[in-house]
């Protein structure tokens, strides 16, 4: 029963992505890029990745569905020149097809999984979710490198914003009815998002959740508010901004320093702290990440093309 | 046992009127009957579904997300069911790449 | 059985999205593509990390970075996207358009 399940599913699944790349029209595409994200999520939920699960349904549907729908709308306004149609490409296919296959013979191919035993590990990080213990404890360096992986990449996206723009508020300016439907859906949603997000952190350490998940919820907080009219885009200039944008690697890399000077690895928490710490350094990658995110996804500032 | 004839009752009841919904979002002409048919039934249906499962909760924790998801779901439907309409009262895109 | 489906339900993914990747010019398309094969990449990897008794965890907590560096380099790309179609007017790679 539950194969089938699984086999029904991921035909859909993949269903959805082929029409993805090969229906007709961008904004089509774009949508069921959308809806293949949220059946990828019942996809990790169905693998007991809980946590996976709510990382793609957040980040990988939600947040990416509003920068390439956004990005669309922009492209659709500039009157740009269209693309060309183009038929089905038979190099193009034969080479997906190769991949596929090869990566299908290598499924086959894995050695068995000889995965140390994580659970003896675990009581070291004062964490019950075991994600969250590799994220903050076992693989804190790939934590921390992708927060300023984030940082950097904002950092790109504002570099192409034009000079005329520059102290411009950032994104593109909404306007939302006042009173209409949008404006009182953005004051409704906030005090129950950010109650939600800030659960999703905390209930992180000991259950599913965690400072992605929870972040992004946040930061879809922020995106509501700002395209409802509710809360000001900030600008690039802004200090509160910039504060919250670094105060989350910042604190990581520093407990790392503070563990060296304490003659203890880079990156290392002694067990003792290693609860409390950790709580701290995941509240300050909240809100570096709710930030990023919702900035990265509003674009660079830009004083044109006003969007109703 | 009574419970599980319930959740089944009424989960298959809910999926009524997603089946409902869906006809009515493919077979529908306009936008806006569309809507209609998603934000009514398809709503409903999810009620019913959430109504079904509650029989299944161990707790007023679960019965209060259950009901929390509907509702918030509600909310979202509604909303863009009016933001939907009002974007399709400017003429529509035609299909492009 | 059912984490051999999800896996060749990833590998199946990948190559579709290396098909969009090569076979479409327009470039948000191209954007999507990529994601679909960052994701089909992370759905294999997740379904290779729960063939042991319990779900490893590492292997997911490396996919939950990736989800969130995919998101950080396609608002990048998006951003080189929009800024090349204000430039240039263009939404495919200069060489790959209309003959004028």
């Amino acid at each position: 029963m539950s194969l089938a399940l699984d086999l029904a599913l991921c035909g859909l699944i993949l269903c959805v992505a082929l029409g993805a790349v090969v229906g007709r029209g961008v904004f089509r595409s774009v949508i069921f890029f959308i809806t293949y994200g949220l059946l990828l999520a019942i996809g990790w939920a169905r693998l007991g990745a809980k946590d996976v699960a709510l990382a793609e349904a957040a980040i990988g549907a939600g947040l990416t569905g509003v920068l390439l729908l956004t990005a669309h709308g922009r492209l659709r306004r500039m009157s740009v020149e269209r693309a060309p149609r183009v038929g089905p490409n038979p190099m193009a296919a034969t080479t997906g097809i190769a991949v596929a296959l090869a990566l299908g013979w290598a499924w086959f191919a894995l050695p068995a999984p000889t995965a140390p035993d994580l659970a003896a590990a675990l009581p070291l990080t004062g964490m019950g979710n075991p994600v969250t213990g590799v994220l903050l404890h076992f693989r804190a360096w790939d934590t921390l490198l992708e927060s300023i992986v984030l940082l950097a990449a904002l950092l790109g996206v504002w570099m192409l914003a034009r000079d005329v723009d520059w102290h411009a508020p950032l994104g593109l300016r909404y306007h939302a009815r006042p009173g209409g439907v949008l404006a009182s859906f953005g004051r409704l949603l906030p005090p129950i998002g950010l109650s939600f997000g800030s659960y999703l952190v905390w209930a992180g350490a000991d259950g599913t959740g965690g400072a992605f998940q929870g972040g992004t919820v946040l930061a879809a907080v922020v995106l509501v508010a700002m395209m409802a009219g509710v809360l000001p885009p900030p600008r690039v200039a802004q200090g509160g901004l910039r504060a919250a944008l670094v105060v989350g690697p910042g604190v990581f890399l520093l407990s790392g320093l503070l563990a060296v000077a304490l003659g203890m690895g880079f990156l290392t928490l002694p067990p003792a702290v290693a609860k409390p710490a950790t709580l701290i350094i995941e509240v300050a990658l909240t809100v570096s990440i709710a930030v990023t995110l919702a900035v990265l996804v509003i674009g660079p500032p830009d004083d044109k093309e006003p969007v109703r | 046992m009574v419970t599980d004839l319930a959740t089944y009752a009424l989960t298959g009841l809910g999926l009524v009127f997603f089946w409902a919904g869906t006809i009515g979002l493919i077979r529908f002409p306009d936008t806006f009957s569309r809507l209609h048919a998603l934000t009514k039934a398809d709503n409903l249906g999810l009620g019913f579904i959430a109504l079904g499962l509650a029989f299944q909760a161990d707790g007023w924790a679960t019965l209060a997300m259950l009901a929390l998801i509907w509702m918030l779901a509600l909310l979202a439907a509604g909303t863009v069911a009016q933001l939907v309409a009002r974007a399709a009262l400017s003429p529509p895109e035609e299909d492009e790449e | 059985m059912s984490l051999t489906v999800f896996a060749m339900t990833g590998a199946s993914l990948v190559g579709l999205g290396i098909y969009g990747l090569l076979a479409l010019p327009q470039l948000l398309r191209r954007i999507i593509s990529f994601n679909l094969i960052g994701s089909g990449l992370f759905l294999f990897l997740g379904a290779a990390g729960a063939r042991g008794e319990a779900v490893d965890a590492v292997p997911q907590a490396l996919i939950i970075t990736g989800i969130v560096v995919a998101l950080a380099a396609s608002a990048l790309a998006v951003g080189l996207v929009v800024a090349l179609a204000r430039r240039s007017g263009l939404v495919v790679l200069p060489d790959e358009a209309n003959p004028r």
